[in-house]
């Protein structure tokens, strides 16, 4: 080896180390240690053995994997209900907006992220509880007698999950649909394309690896997320990350929550590899 | 005749410019026509208001006797080839010309087999899986155009298509074109600032400036006898002088220059003495060394250059008054002795020349 390339490597090396750092010091020895503790059990001495219990635990019980069930589910919903708000949203600025709303257009959906996500919940608290905005106007109008609780059920808690996470769906949509060309859109209406085909055949292809980044990023968000649920959907929204909260802080079981934390892991994985199978796409390729 | 596509009086506005204005033109069927034009001149804006893209301000726009206002781009029966192509990266040449069968609901066979008919056509029969990255730029374009042929439609519009092929290519796809309109029988018409693209595909050709049409000829008449200075100097090379008309005679005028040369020629304007006029000259009306002299408009210069360019040769000479004058040189061994700095004598006769007022 020259004495240049030893250089460049020493330097190659340099530049990674924070990196390798940063995963090895947040990610990956932390998650090395939670998978050790989940993996231990106290036996009948009260002493800490190696045992799957932990996990054991989580199949015995119903409300564990149920509400895991639940959440994933959940998680999708929340993922093709963004898709599907975000996506006409996003055409319409990259490709119909003129130039000049366009930037408004982005900051204007930019603009709620500015404020933490907390306050943001309270936020739709606010507007939507028994005693909030929007009932005391239905009141006022006369269109509702006695005011309804708006909150805690399912509905608006996947609203919050939409709400909260679209903003991580339209913006790689709206950077994948300007580089898609305006003649292909008019190519296929001239070759006698509707707005369904076009939309099918040649913007949705072409907005793949979008959907794709978009989709994988408001997955992993809403599946992980502990604040909307717990708030917006109370005591019954049964969201997986709450399970693993109260493992850790309510029980004080840490091999039990850390088996949790696993589980969701794996899950996540699990769903966004059978995702990339089902769209034949590749990892790489996406990020990419 | 039947007239495939006809337009009337179409204006189209954007804001307070005016990209079209009151264009009337008919184009029989089976034919090529062509329009012609510096970029910018409105012949895209024509182009995709035919195609449905854009929607004239003012006039009617007939296809067939069908008038097409108000009917969306995906229910006329014209395509266009784009200036890009557009071909649909996403999909392989098979799946890109049967998008429009696709489209009308046509069955999977008869799909199957116009796809292949067209390839055959085209030249390209073995391409059919291949994808679009894959293909050179000649290929992609005539994909493009088998993707509209297929389906038979009434005018095929061309946007400026060979523009991005390289010159020996576009050459080629020039006699390609014209060799498979003529077989097809489609009509064509085509856009370009290409002059010699016009000129050797079409029938017809339309000259096009600031939104409007100065002339639709032949291409041979429209070389031979333009009708504006602005058609003399855009189609083909020209010699250009200011002059001032100083007689009028039988059928000709007598004119002087700004470097005080005195000619003889036609003129289109009626024109009174004393006018200010533009004098078009073209460089092969010009006889070098002229034999027979009489009635010849003569004139001394002095070789500046001798520019070789195989049959496209030509002179670049000098007046005395140092006015430069392109010339071309026959390749026929017959003016091999001409070198440069030599003294020599042009003549052409008045009929060759053509003088339009002075636009002030």
């Amino acid at each position: 080896m020259t004495a240049f390339t030893k250089k460049k490597s020493l330097l190659f090396w340099l530049f990674l180390a924070p990196v390798i750092g940063w995963l090895g010091l947040l990610i990956i020895i932390p998650h090395i240690d939670l998978l050790i503790m989940s993996l231990k059990a106290e036996n009948d001495m009260g002493d800490l053995v190696w045992s799957t219990a932990n996990y054991m635990e989580f199949f015995r019980e119903p409300i564990y994997w149920v509400t895991f069930v639940r959440t994933a589910l959940y998680s999708v919903i929340t993922t093709v209900v963004t898709l599907m708000i975000s996506f006409p949203i996003a055409f319409y600025i990259a490709k119909v907006a003129s130039n000049k709303l366009r930037g408004a257009y982005v900051i204007l959906l930019l603009l709620p992220f500015w404020v933490s996500e907390l306050v943001r919940v309270y936020g739709w608290m606010i507007l939507l509880r028994e005693s909030g905005v929007l009932n005391f106007f239905l009141l006022k109008l006369g269109i509702i007698t006695t005011p309804i609780e708006m909150l805690y059920n399912d509905a608006t808690m996947i609203m919050g999950l939409v709400y909260s996470s679209m903003l991580f769906m339209v913006v790689p949509l709206i950077s994948v649909m300007e580089s898609l060309d305006d003649s292909l859109v008019e190519a296929s209406f001239d070759l006698g394309g509707g707005v369904i085909s076009t939309t099918w055949n040649i913007i949705i292809p072409h907005a793949k690896p979008g959907i794709t980044s978009g989709c994988i990023v408001v997955f992993m968000l809403s599946l992980g997320n502990y604040l909307t649920p717990n708030l917006m959907g109370g005591k019954n929204s049964l969201w997986f990350t709450e399970q693993i909260y109260n493992q850790f802080i309510a029980s004080f079981n840490w091999n039990q929550g850390a088996a949790f934390g696993f589980l969701l892991l794996l899950l996540s994985s699990l769903i966004i590899w059978f995702g990339l199978k089902v769209t034949k796409q590749t990892l790489g390729k996406v990020v990419a | 005749m039947n007239i495939d596509l006809s337009a009337k009086d179409i204006v189209k506005k954007f804001g307070a410019l005016t990209a079209v204005n009151n264009i009337s033109f008919d184009v029989p069927k089976g034919s090529f026509f062509s329009i012609l034009g510096p970029s910018g001149c409105g012949k895209t804006t024509l182009l995709r208001m035919i195609a449905g893209f854009d929607h004239p301000t003012s006039g009617s726009l007939k296809i067939c006797g069908r008038d097409m206002l108000g009917i969306a781009p995906n229910k006329r029966p014209v395509n266009l080839v784009f200036q890009h192509l557009a071909l649909f990266p996403m999909m392989n040449v098979s799946e890109n010309i049967a998008f429009g069968l696709h489209r009308r609901g046509v069955d999977k066979q008869t799909i199957q087999k116009k796809v292949h008919e067209i390839l055959e056509r085209v030249g390209l029969p073995e391409y059919a899986n291949k994808r679009i990255d894959q293909l050179s730029g000649g290929q992609k374009q005539r994909i493009a155009i088998a993707r509209c042929l297929v389906l038979d439609p009434t005018v095929l519009l061309l946007d400026e298509p060979l523009g991005a092929l390289d010159l020996k290519l576009r050459e080629q796809m020039k006699v390609e074109l014209k060799k498979l309109q003529s077989e097809v029988g489609t009509t064509f018409i085509y856009i370009t600032h290409d002059q010699s693209e016009a000129l050797v595909m079409s029938d017809s050709v339309a000259v096009m400036q600031n939104g409007v049409f100065e002339q639709i000829a032949s291409p041979r008449e429209l070389y031979a006898e333009p009708a504006t200075s602005f058609v003399a100097s855009f189609v083909g090379d020209n010699n250009t002088w200011s002059a001032t008309v100083s007689g009028i005679e039988n059928d000709c005028i007598a004119v002087e220059t700004d470097s005080n040369l005195h000619f003889k020629t036609r003129s289109k304007d009626n024109v009174s003495i004393g006018q200010k006029v533009d004098l078009f000259l073209r460089p092969e009306a010009i006889v070098i060394n002229p034999h027979d002299v009489s009635g010849l408009n003569l004139l001394q210069v002095t070789v500046k250059a001798v520019l070789f360019d195989g049959a496209n040769s030509r002179l670049l000479t000098v007046t005395k008054a140092g006015r430069e004058l392109t010339v071309s040189l026959p390749q026929n061994r017959q003016y091999d002795y001409i070198q440069k700095g030599d003294r020599i004598s042009l003549g052409w006769s008045p009929e060759s020349g053509i003088c339009f007022k002075r636009e002030e």
